[in-house]
């Protein structure tokens, strides 16, 4: 049993220490009834963050796709219908007639959506985990040396873009108002677009939501590295630059277009 | 009452072995039948502990650290000896214990010194086996430094902080026979005295340091490994917290002490910079290895060190010991610096130091190749002064720094009250009148791992399927009582000085009266002043707080108190010896050149003391030495 | 120097605490930042007060027990020091430092400055240790390790135990503490044996105690001794394959 289960303070490890020498509790890990690996894996705080950084790449992987694909704004409409509404039919017609219509989306779309799930669960419990590790916090100022904004702010960030994707959703893919245009269209993704980002609070709610993403990647993919342990004294100042590059463009790329449209260079 | 030292007959090669095979043992499966209790876990208290619970006996471990791993031990820096010849410059078994016995001025007891020498082997392996990141050449095999008192490099390194290492290889073996449930460990327990009933000890009364309850722990055997009592100066190279109490309530019920006066100041240590200094650092021996010591040719010479030209400076010790220049022993280094002090050529704000000048080193070698042998140590140095030694000269200065006195044990480490055994610094351990660089660590780890734990078997053999006393048995209640009375009494005084503030004023007696150099009218007046402060000591102490929590205070007052007593049995043992030796350096006793005078005839015995009730009166027991295998000469390192 | 120091005086685990303000006056920079606790504390005697309480030992940055929060940052403002290597010439003559406790949940208080890190221990008892029997080694050079190795390893091997790391993390985190010994003894051709088996369990005991790491990196500056979190990553990898050859290990049995 966790010491701070019996005892919230966590006090009285001395007192278990006195009694070291029925300290069959320590080891017992090794003999103990263990749960299926992965279960067992995942209980364990390393685990929780190496299924983080996973996810978390698995979900930097499809923003970086969804973020090629929104540039598709500004290519040229095929015969008509804009590029980007093609490219979302395209998406929905994704391996027919091997699958039917729409069903490979679904399996990514699940997979998506598991990665999600995992991410923020584990994140949740690591932060409940950390909150117990220090129940009387520091009374006086504590001024970090390291430990920068960005990452001490992942849950915020996280929870708030959390939010921010609900009201996307509702916005370009469910079509629920008020968080859809009145003129919302299923499949019509370009003139959706213009349309979401002709209403100025909502364009200023998914900038701001962008530049939380920037702040959590510049964080989140150098920490990536080091939960799943890959390092090496001669590239570590490279995991830096890749983490401010690679969070840089992301959160432009997706910024890009809509400004597009703000000034008018869409419509 | 006549001292045994039990030292097996036959050649000195082969006494060890026989002894080995002589004693009885305890077969193991009754070897957890019997309790045995360890107090301290340094290289001694740990290895000991360890092995012990791995043989299978029932060990209980006390500290007054709130970890092992914190034991003074800890700070050792320099290295440890071992006589591998790996780097086939004539070491040997035996040169290691020449060197030993000749370093310790010729004042220690053969056969231990030799069964040192031969399980010094062993200890290198046994730690290297453990994962202790000794120093390696690119070869990936060991690598050696020089040290003080020898011609040949013996002396095993992890970079500064060898006795570090060490200790966190013996804490690992203790932790893991804690987890094996064979070792129980009491954290922040001070002991405060052994119990002895029918003339055994058969216990120890112990006080927790959180919540004031004193407590009764028997045992079938109680080892102390309480380390050494340079403390009794105020200013030394110890941790704060390192204290006499352990062994000295162990001699006031019967345990003989021996050769108290036989303390060692170490040459290189940090000049105190101030009156407040809490402590003094030690920058280790092996500094002396590349580093040259000088003080200016002219006493009233103020330039900074290096605008003065070589033709102006004195490498004393060069000059002095061409031999081994900067390498000869420590209490050949301290006394010659303490010379050039006392005759004006002191360097540094308050002249109460030398250089140690790295400067040649680096010219020869690089600043790389000094920095991967010192960096730490040049780190600190700069920490402590704000000087950078890469650029000015190191200032150093002699400070206590091990005691080579201590319980009266024999072969088999038991001292004069059976049952009772005393391992590492806390015994008079095997380094005679002065302990060579690096053979601390050694010895202590000897004692626990290796000599402890095959001895002990031949006095527990006895009392197979005895119990352990029971903790209600009077004999515990009553020393219970005792030790509150004393505790209280500390609390009640009620007077208006600190106990730091006395420790402060018998240090500074006892280092301008038994330190570096003693005479008898200095020792006769330290024999009247320490009494005079022990008495305004005890009516005129001011200790804050209460038992019943932690109280700081409370646990120096009770370790001043016996320093007290062992200041006064140190200078009665500087009197007595009548013949400078090793560290204790008797004015009336010198060669024209300042070197020191020992008297063979008169003073080739340990000189045991045993308690009295009056600390300056204690009764004398001899132990004489035989020599068989060196014959005594006059240590020369010229 | 003259300065004000806010330091935090609880009597005990139970009782409330809080932060005393006390000047100290005509102290010299050459002092450590100890020796003028201990100034303070003669004082604090003198007029009938209870010292204050605070580990230390050494004094020379090696032994692990002094520690103590200084203006928010574990062992203060100097990099790579412990609190007894601290001098005051650090500080600005006037200056007003606040002195706090290490706060860990897994570091219940004992009073005043004073924590209990006994919860380090247990963590050593999982499995910190390689098993050899005293007297069952074999010659130390039977093994050759090299250099860069056996360096390496005395990094990891150079933490002291003080759990500045633990005090400087906001997640309140062991894992530079844990991560330094697992990787000192499994860097080791002598640690592999148990490799797997001390990771888990290790890993797993400095979970029952202590929070978990979002590399911050915060221990790491805290540190006396610098270690670097690189080792943390270490700990990482070697947890996730622990889990795997565990498994396989016993199957195969
Ligand atoms: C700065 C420095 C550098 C050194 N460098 C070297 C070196 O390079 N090479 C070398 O060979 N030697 C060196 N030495 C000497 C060597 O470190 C010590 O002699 C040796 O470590 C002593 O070990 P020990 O186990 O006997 O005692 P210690 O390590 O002092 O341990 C004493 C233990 O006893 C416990 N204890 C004491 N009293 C009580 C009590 N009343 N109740 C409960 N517990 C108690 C303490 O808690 C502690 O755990 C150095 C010493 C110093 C001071
Ligand atoms: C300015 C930023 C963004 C814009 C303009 C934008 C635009 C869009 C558009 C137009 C669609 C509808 C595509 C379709 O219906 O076929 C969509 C769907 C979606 N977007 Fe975004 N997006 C942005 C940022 C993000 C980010 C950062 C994420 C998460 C990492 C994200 C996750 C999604 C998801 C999950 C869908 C649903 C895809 C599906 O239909 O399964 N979006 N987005
Ligand atoms: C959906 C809501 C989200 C929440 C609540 C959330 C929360 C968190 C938290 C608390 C962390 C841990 C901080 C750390 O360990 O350093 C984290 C890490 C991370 N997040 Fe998120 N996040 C979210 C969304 C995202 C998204 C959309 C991405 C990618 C586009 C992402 C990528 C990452 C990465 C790469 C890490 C680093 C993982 C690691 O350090 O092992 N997260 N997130
Ligand atoms: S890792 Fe550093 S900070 Fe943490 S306990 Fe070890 S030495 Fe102290
Ligand atoms: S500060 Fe804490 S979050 Fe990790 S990197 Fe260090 S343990
Ligand atoms: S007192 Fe030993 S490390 Fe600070």
């Amino acid at each position: 049993m966790s010491p701070k289960d019996d005892d919230p303070a966590g006090a009285g490890i001395r007192d278990r220490g006195m009694s070291w020498h029925n300290a069959t509790a320590v080891t017992s890990t090794v003999d103990k009834k263990r749960a299926p690996f992965p279960v067992e894996f995942y209980r364990s705080a390393i685990g929780k963050k190496w299924i983080m950084a996973i996810s978390g790449l698995a979900i930097i992987g499809f923003a970086i796709a969804h973020m090629i694909g929104n540039l598709k704004m500004f290519l040229p409409p095929v015969d008509g219908e804009p590029d980007i509404d093609v490219y979302g039919h395209a998406l929905r017609e994704l391996f027919t007639p091997i699958f039917p219509e729409h069903s490979f989306l679904w399996i990514l779309r699940t997979g998506l959506i598991v990665m999600f799930a995992f991410h923020v669960h584990a994140a949740y419990s690591l932060t409940v985990m950390n909150r117990r590790a220090r129940q009387q916090g520091y009374e006086g100022p504590v001024s970090y040396v390291s430990a920068n904004y960005a990452s001490r702010t992942m849950r915020w960030s996280g929870v708030i873009f959390l939010a921010f994707l609900f009201f996307h959703l509702a916005d370009f893919t469910w079509g629920i108002q008020p968080a859809a245009p009145e003129a919302w269209e299923r499949g019509a993704v370009y003139a959706n677009f213009i349309e979401t980002f002709s209403r100025p609070p909502v364009t200023f709610l998914y900038i701001v939501a962008m530049v939380l993403l920037g702040i959590h990647l510049y964080h989140g993919i150098w920490s990536m590295f080091q939960s799943l342990g890959i390092n090496n004294p001669r590239f570590n100042k490279w995991r830096r630059y890749l983490a401010s590059g690679l969070s840089v463009v992301i959160s432009l790329g997706f910024v890009v277009p809509v400004l597009a449209v703000v000034f008018g260079i869409l419509e | 009452m006549q001292l045994e030292s039990k030292v097996p007959d036959g050649p000195i090669a082969e006494k060890w072995e026989n002894h080995k095979f002589s004693v009885r043992l305890v077969n193991p499966n009754n070897k957890r039948k019997f309790k045995i209790i360890i107090v301290g876990s340094g290289l001694a208290g740990a290895s000991a502990g360890a092995t012990l619970g791995e043989l299978g006996y029932d060990v209980e471990l006390f500290t007054f650290h709130d970890s092992p791993r914190r034991a003074h031990s800890i700070a050792a820096q320099g290295g440890i000896n071992a006589a591998k010849n790996y780097h086939n410059d004539g070491d040997s078994v035996f040169r290691l214990f020449y060197d030993t016995v000749k370093g310790g001025d010729y004042r220690s007891r053969e056969a231990n010194v030799h069964r040192l020498a031969e399980v010094s082997l062993n200890i290198i392996d046994q730690a290297t086996a453990q994962g202790v990141p000794f120093a390696r050449e690119y070869g990936g095999l060991l690598d050696n430094r020089s040290f003080g008192g020898a011609q040949v490099s013996r002396t095993f390194y992890a970079r500064g902080a060898t006795g570090q290492q060490l200790l966190l290889g013996a804490y690992s073996a203790l932790m893991r026979q804690v987890d094996a449930g064979k070792v129980k460990l009491h954290t922040r327990s001070e002991m405060l005295d052994v119990v002895v009933k029918d003339g055994r000890a058969v216990g120890v009364v112990v006080r927790d340091l959180i919540t004031g309850a004193v407590t009764s722990h028997p045992a079938h055997a109680v080892v102390l490994a309480t380390g050494g009592y340079s403390n009794v100066y105020y200013l030394s190279t110890n941790a704060m917290a390192s204290n006499v109490t352990a062994i000295w309530r162990a001699h006031r019920r019967g345990a003989a002490f021996a050769n108290p006066c036989y303390t060692q100041i170490h040459p290189t240590c940090i000049p105190a910079s101030d009156e407040f200094q809490s402590k003094l650092t030690l920058m280790s021996e092996s500094l002396r290895n590349d580093g040259r010591i000088w003080v200016p040719k002219n006493a009233n010479d103020k330039r900074p060190p290096n605008q003065i030209p070589e033709e102006d400076r004195d490498y004393f010790l060069e000059r002095m010991y061409p031999a081994f220049g900067n390498l000869v022993p420590r209490d050949v280094a301290s006394r010659a610096a303490k010379r050039m002090v006392d005759s004006g050529k002191g360097v540094g704000p308050l002249e109460n130091g030398v250089y140690l000048d790295f400067a040649s080193a680096i010219e020869r070698e690089g600043d790389a190749a000094v920095e991967d042998r010192y960096s730490n140590l040049f780190e600190m140095y700069n920490r402590i002064t704000d000087e950078d030694p890469y650029q000015v000269p190191m200032r150093i200065y002699p400070a206590p720094h091990y005691t080579m006195g201590g319980l009266w044990v024999d072969y088999n480490l038991m001292t004069t009250v059976p049952g009772l055994y005393s391992i590492g610094e806390a015994n008079f351990s095997d380094h005679g009148a002065n302990r060579l660089g690096a053979s601390a660590l050694m010895q202590g780890l000897a004692d626990g791992y290796f000599v402890l734990p095959s001895t002990i078997g031949d006095y527990l053999a006895d009392f197979l399927g005895d119990p352990v006393l029971p903790v209600d048995d009077p004999a515990f209640s009553a020393v219970e009582g005792e030790v509150s009375e004393r505790v209280n009494g500390y609390l009640e005084t009620k007077g208006s000085r600190s106990v730091d503030w006395f420790h402060k004023e018998l240090g500074k007696i006892m280092l301008d009266h038994c330190g570096m150099s003693r005479s008898s009218a200095g020792l006769d007046k330290a024999l009247s002043d320490i009494p005079a402060l022990y008495e305004e000591f005890k009516t005129d102490m001011r200790v804050p707080g209460v038992n019943e929590s932690l109280n700081q205070s409370l646990e120096r007052a009770g370790r001043v108190d016996d320093f007290f007593e062992l200041a006064q049995a140190m200078c009665v043992d500087a009197l007595y010896r009548e013949e400078s030796c090793g560290g204790h350096f008797r004015e009336e006793h010198q060669t024209d050149e300042g070197e020191a005078l020992r008297d063979d005839e008169n003073f080739a015995h340990v000189a045991a003391w045993l308690w009295t009730g009056d600390a300056s009166q204690p009764d004398l027991v001899k132990e004489e030495l035989e020599f068989e295998n060196v014959e005594l000469t006059t240590r020369s390192y010229k | 120097m003259n300065i004000t120091l806010q330091v935090w005086r609880q009597g005990g685990p139970d009782v409330a605490g809080g932060f005393k303000t006390y000047q100290v006056n005509e102290i010299s920079e050459e002092m450590s930042f100890l020796e003028m606790l201990d100034i303070l504390n003669e004082r604090l005697v003198n007029q009938g007060e209870e010292p204050i309480a605070f580990d230390h030992d050494c004094r020379e940055g090696i032994c692990g027990t002094c520690g103590v929060m200084i203006n928010g940052q574990a062992h203060g403002p100097q990099l790579g020091t412990a609190t007894c290597q601290l001098h005051m010439r650090k500080f600005a003559d006037g200056a007003t430092i606040v002195v706090e406790p290490w706060r860990a949940s897994g570091f219940p208080l004992v009073r005043d400055l004073v924590v209990d890190r006994s919860a380090f221990d247990r963590i050593i008892e999982a499995g910190g240790y390689i098993s050899v029997d005293t007297g069952s080694a074999p010659d130390a050079n039977l093994i050759p390790i090299p250099k860069m190795v056996a360096d390496t390893a005395f990094d990891a091997a150079a933490c002291i135990g003080c759990g500045a790391c633990v005090a400087a993390c906001p997640n309140g985190a062991a894992n530079l503490f844990t991560a330094a010994k697992i990787s000192h003894l499994n860097l080791l051709p002598q640690g592999q044996a148990e490799r797997w088996t001390r990771t888990e369990n290790m890993v797993e005991i400095m979970e029952e105690y202590f929070g978990s790491c979002t590399n911050h990196g915060e221990c790491e500056k805290a540190c006396p001794k610098s270690i670097s979190i690189d080792f943390i990553a270490m700990m990482n990898a070697d947890y996730v394959k622990a889990k795997f050859k565990n498994r396989r290990l016993v199957s195969q049995t």
